[in-house]
């Protein structure tokens, strides 16, 4: 990339964004992290980590005031990676803890995963990603999972799963026991992965070069 | 599906990472981000750093270290060795670590656990634990790197530690560590049936055999190989490849 690309990060609460930005960095972009909600408008690209429980995020980002540039940045069409929470925070709503309001860009629900035996929840390990059975092969291409292996495996660390309303938003779907969870999102730019690609090997690395590349 | 992640450890003295038999006579083995680098490049699925001497070199070379290696290795950390307090394990999750390990300190102050699940969530707590088989069939707690004894029940430590809300166990075997001699299989295999959290397993592994053989006799969440690595005898790729040859999945990425 000969250009140096401009990320804003949102720290929004005590996560972890150390290993978001240095992903970032590794493809030579400038990384801001920003809390204000005027540097949050004027972003090219968004990305939305997150650790923690949904309403504590949800309840951060609305006394931030950052849910009106966050969703200005989406209608705008620019390009939006949410990251783990992140990603469940574009849903409509969440059952942890109670039922609350996400941002609403995606249409569904968040739930946890199911108790199996054999499957321990919290999913902590490393998990392949599969194309929807209802798509077809070429489901991928255009997005940040192009050419990226079925069934490579990603690094997980989650309780909850995003259940989206629909199946033309789900991009990607990961086993969990007997159970198929959703495992990234997408609509338009905005994307949204349960695994942390800034955690998964140069796989991982492969989806951060791609969304750079949108 | 179950695939066990292959972590390599790393314990490391000031600048270097070192390595010794049974926690003693410690040998160094290189430096911290040379060793690191190459295991990912083998395909580890975690990192794991333990400070053994966090009290004379004080936090800030761990820091260090970590900051380094979240700069250019792109997989899980847990990091631990003198975490005595919330702000220690804050400090190292800014840093790049994604799990804190605490052994002694806990075992003083059981309800540090406590403190920090509550802060960085269970997911972002690994109970260490340092056990050593007793004549009676069972297991003792050790702490300061497998020198001193507790007297405290491994089993009821373990109960204990699940309770106060660590998300996951590193068990290391003080008989076994850096001796080769196979891991402790009865001691993780009977830890599997007292807690539901994952169980890291450690100390003992020679050659890849042991791994498959641990695996195949307790189907452990995941395993800590250090001296296999670090003195050459194989790889992580090598370890991936005789699992899959024993029908057990490996992770790929």
């Amino acid at each position: 990339m000969s250009l140096k690309q401009q990320v804003t990060v949102i720290d929004y609460f005590a996560g972890n964004t150390y290993s978001v930005t240095k992903a970032f960095e590794h493809f030579d972009c400038q990384v801001d992290l920003v809390s204000q909600p005027n540097l949050i408008a004027d972003s090219d690209i968004l990305v939305l980590p997150g650790v923690g429980a949904f309403g504590d995020g949800m309840e951060t980002l609305r006394q931030r005031r950052l849910i009106e540039p966050i969703l200005a940045h989406v209608e705008r069409g620019r390009p939006f990676l949410g990251i783990c929470l992140g990603m469940q925070l574009l849903l409509g709503s969440s059952e942890e803890l109670g039922v609350h309001d996400g941002l609403g860009i995606i249409p569904g629900k968040v739930r946890r995963l199911p108790d199996e035996p054999g499957s321990k929840v919290p999913h902590v390990g490393w998990a392949g990603l599969h194309i929807p059975e209802e798509q077809d092969s070429s489901y991928w291409k255009d997005t940040i999972l192009r050419d990226v292996p079925v069934d490579r495996d990603m690094y997980f660390v989650h309780s909850f799963a995003a259940v989206p309303d629909h199946t033309e938003h789900i991009m990607s779907r990961t086993g969990f026991g007997t159970h198929w969870f959703c495992s990234s999102v997408r609509k338009g730019n905005v994307y949204g992965c349960q695994f942390h690609p800034e955690k998964s090997g140069p796989a991982g690395l492969q989806i951060i070069e791609n969304f750079l590349r949108l | 599906m179950y695939k066990p992640r292959i972590i390599a450890r790393l314990d490391i003295k000031g600048p270097n990472v070192v390595k010794g038999i049974r926690y003693d006579g410690l040998r160094i083995m290189g430096k911290p981000q040379d060793l690191a680098t190459r295991y990912y490049m083998q395909g580890a699925d975690e990192l794991i750093y333990i400070d053994t001497v966090a009290s004379l070199y004080g936090r800030d070379n761990l820091t260090e270290i970590v900051q380094q290696a979240a700069s250019e290795i792109f997989i899980p950390m847990t990091v631990g060795g003198g975490v005595r307090s919330v702000e220690d394990a804050v400090a190292l999750l800014r840093s790049g670590a994604d799990r804190v390990a605490v052994n002694t300190a806990a075992v003083k102050h059981p309800q540090l656990i406590k403190e920090i699940a509550a802060v960085l969530g269970s997911q972002g707590v690994v109970a260490s634990l340092q056990i050593k088989s007793r004549s009676d069939n069972r297991w003792e707690i050790f702490v300061d790197n497998g020198r001193e004894k507790t007297g405290i029940d491994a089993m009821d430590w373990l109960k204990q530690v699940e309770q106060l809300g660590a998300g996951e166990v590193l068990v290391t075997s003080v008989d076994r560590d850096g001796a080769g001699n196979g891991f402790e299989i009865d001691f993780i295999r009977q830890a599997l049936q007292v807690v539901t959290i994952p169980i890291i397993a450690g100390g003992g592994a020679k050659v890849p055999a042991d791994v498959v053989e641990l695996i195949s006799h307790t189907r452990c969440d995941a395993v800590a190989v250090a001296s296999m690595l670090h003195y050459n005898r194989a790889t992580i790729t090598d370890i991936k490849e005789a699992l899959t040859q024993n029908g057990i999945y490996a992770t790929c990425h």
